[in-house]
């Protein structure tokens, strides 16, 4: 039957947009007000009228709150209104980010699938090395960061390669975790089945763990490719490194510039939402390839 | 083909032993089709179980195919069709129909001519492209019987296969099963909770009773090789049926 309300998804996306704008809106205005009052009394302005004031909150330079408008011109003029290779462009620092969570979620979905099927093969491998990486996400990674940082760049490494190894410390626990599970899912029918054909540990684990898993990677590697971009960003903090959406978010509070700061905040809004989108795609693709029920 | 003797098989538990076989002695011989029934609990999957080297034995001794179940499973002497049709969802039919001559290291060409004698056999011709989930529930059983047969084991080990399925599903399946017999030659044991479906298919019904799990009751079928589904309704069929069934009340405790 068809239901046109019900398909309406785009319209009820819209919608909670535009209330999202509004509820923006109406909280810069309230949390800029005073600001700009002060200003005024400061600067022995007076007999400013409701509409000027109303029109100076929302286009203050460094507001404490900028309205949407003001982000969405200031992201339009740094990647659109920027050439690439620009050190002012978002493109550019987009780039850098994105180079290094890619390397970053790539080494740590390859790293996290060998340790999995690691612990999925070997019960002493599951008792010693689980608590150690669960122990290694109770740190916190703003700790770690900056030590991998100044050891590497000690050593003469620096640039992508610090920030892809923090991507990796992130990323790599999502896909152990899932994996491990994955791997670990047959059915015991399934297994016995293989059992009774004699198969070897390979052929169990390319015939029947691995695309049992498959469903769980997928899922793993959403959560692992967002910690990735995560990684990458809290990477480009620490002082020295002048690259980047991190560096960016950094300069701009250095000198209060809240619109820059929420401009590279949607960037990297931006490439988080585009890189699941990327991840959902390819289990989509490889859903159809498995013949999975639609 | 199977020769037990003195087999039996406790199983250890957090609550106490549980004996779930004891002093099992049976042949099945060369091109027989025997039946186990029993109540649940009774040890008839266990048994299927040993022979096909998934359980170990605690006591007792066993030969499948003149070696041990060990050996047997080494060397593919056996297929087995579970209660489920375990088809992977991820391959179609004719690839779910591949998986073991993937696995037994079949070239190419010839797998494709067991896939398609195997699906000929069960009647699945024309399904080989097909997902598992968009097969009825007797079809998937059919296509797993067909993986049980594509590397042409003497011995096929069938556990409940049709205890799923509704009744008129299962009596086709059944008389398929026959003639598939009929024409493979080969040796069938097959567990199952259904007194009609024991009678009508075997050549050997073995009746089983629990707690000890134990054979009761060994009983050699006089109906003639063809049966034709009508059998079931002969003097000679319910004599047999009432055999079992007094075997299976004989074995039976009705004090828990």
């Amino acid at each position: 039957m068809n239901r046109p309300w019900r398909d309406s998804s785009t319209l009820s996306v819209l919608i909670v947009v535009a209330a999202l704008l509004v509820v923006w809106y109406v909280a810069a205005i309230l949390m800029n007000w005073s600001g700009v009052s002060d200003f005024y009394q400061r600067t022995d302005v007076t007999g400013v009228t409701f509409g000027q004031q109303f029109n100076d909150v929302l286009n203050q330079e460094k507001p404490l709150l900028p309205a949407p408008h003001q982000v969405a011109s200031e992201f339009w003029n740094s990647t659109v209104g920027q050439a690439v290779t620009s050190k002012r462009s978002l493109v550019y620092h987009g780039w850098q980010t994105l180079s290094a969570t890619l390397l970053g979620f790539v080494m740590g979905t390859v790293f996290g699938i060998g340790l999995a099927v690691f612990i999925v093969h070997n019960q002493a491998m599951d008792r010693s090395l689980m608590p150690w990486i669960i122990a290694s996400q109770t740190v916190p990674i703003l700790a770690i960061a900056p030590m991998v940082i100044v050891v590497l760049n000690a050593v003469g490494i620096s640039g992508l390669i610090p920030k892809a190894l923090i991507s990796t410390y992130l990323s790599f626990f999502p896909v152990v975790v899932g994996m491990v599970k994955g791997f670990r899912s047959p059915e015991s029918i399934q297994l016995d089945l293989m059992r009774t054909y004699n198969a070897s540990r390979f052929d169990v684990f390319a015939k029947l763990r691995w695309p049992t898993a498959l469903p769980y990677l997928f899922t793993s590697m959403k959560v692992g490719v967002a910690a990735s971009l995560v990684g990458a960003i809290v990477g480009e903090l620490p002082a020295g490194t002048s690259n980047g959406i991190g560096a960016r978010l950094l300069a701009g509070s250095y000198y209060g510039q809240t619109v820059q700061i929420w401009s590279a905040l949607f960037a990297a809004a931006l490439l988080a939402g585009a890189l699941i989108a990327i991840v959902g795609l390819a289990e989509r693709i490889t859903n159809t390839r498995l013949g999975v029920r639609p | 083909m199977v020769e037990a003797k003195g087999l039996g098989l406790t199983f250890k538990t957090a609550d106490g032993d549980v004996i779930a076989l004891t002093d099992v002695n049976l042949d099945i011989r060369k091109g027989e089709f025997v039946s186990f029934i029993g109540p649940s609990g009774c040890g008839k999957t266990t048994f299927l179980r040993v022979i096909a080297d998934l359980e170990q034995p605690t006591s007792g001794s066993i030969t499948v195919n003149g070696t041990s179940p060990a050996d047997a499973r080494a060397n593919r002497s056996y297929g087995y069709v579970f209660q489920a049709p375990a088809l992977f969802p991820w391959r179609n039919i004719e690839r779910n129909v591949a998986l073991p001559l993937e696995i037994m290291g079949y070239g190419a060409a010839d797998r494709k001519d067991r896939i398609e004698k195997s699906l000929a056999l069960v009647n699945l011709e024309g399904f080989e492209k097909k997902f598992p989930w968009q097969l009825s529930g007797g079809m998937q059983q059919r296509a797993s019987i067909a993986r049980a047969l594509a590397f042409d084991a003497d011995l096929l080990l069938m556990d409940e296969p049709f205890g799923a399925l509704d009744e008129i599903v299962r009596d086709h399946l059944n008389s398929e099963l026959l003639k598939l017999w009929a024409a493979t030659q080969k040796t069938i044991a097959f567990v199952t909770h259904s007194i009609p479906e024991a009678v009508y298919l075997s050549t050997k019904i073995v009746v089983m009773s629990p707690r000890p799990g134990r054979v009761t009751d060994v009983i050699e079928s006089t109906l003639p090789a063809e049966r034709p589904l009508e059998i079931r309704e002969t003097p000679e069929f319910l004599a047999i049926a009432h055999r079992v069934r007094e075997g299976l009340r004989a074995g039976h405790s009705y004090d828990e």
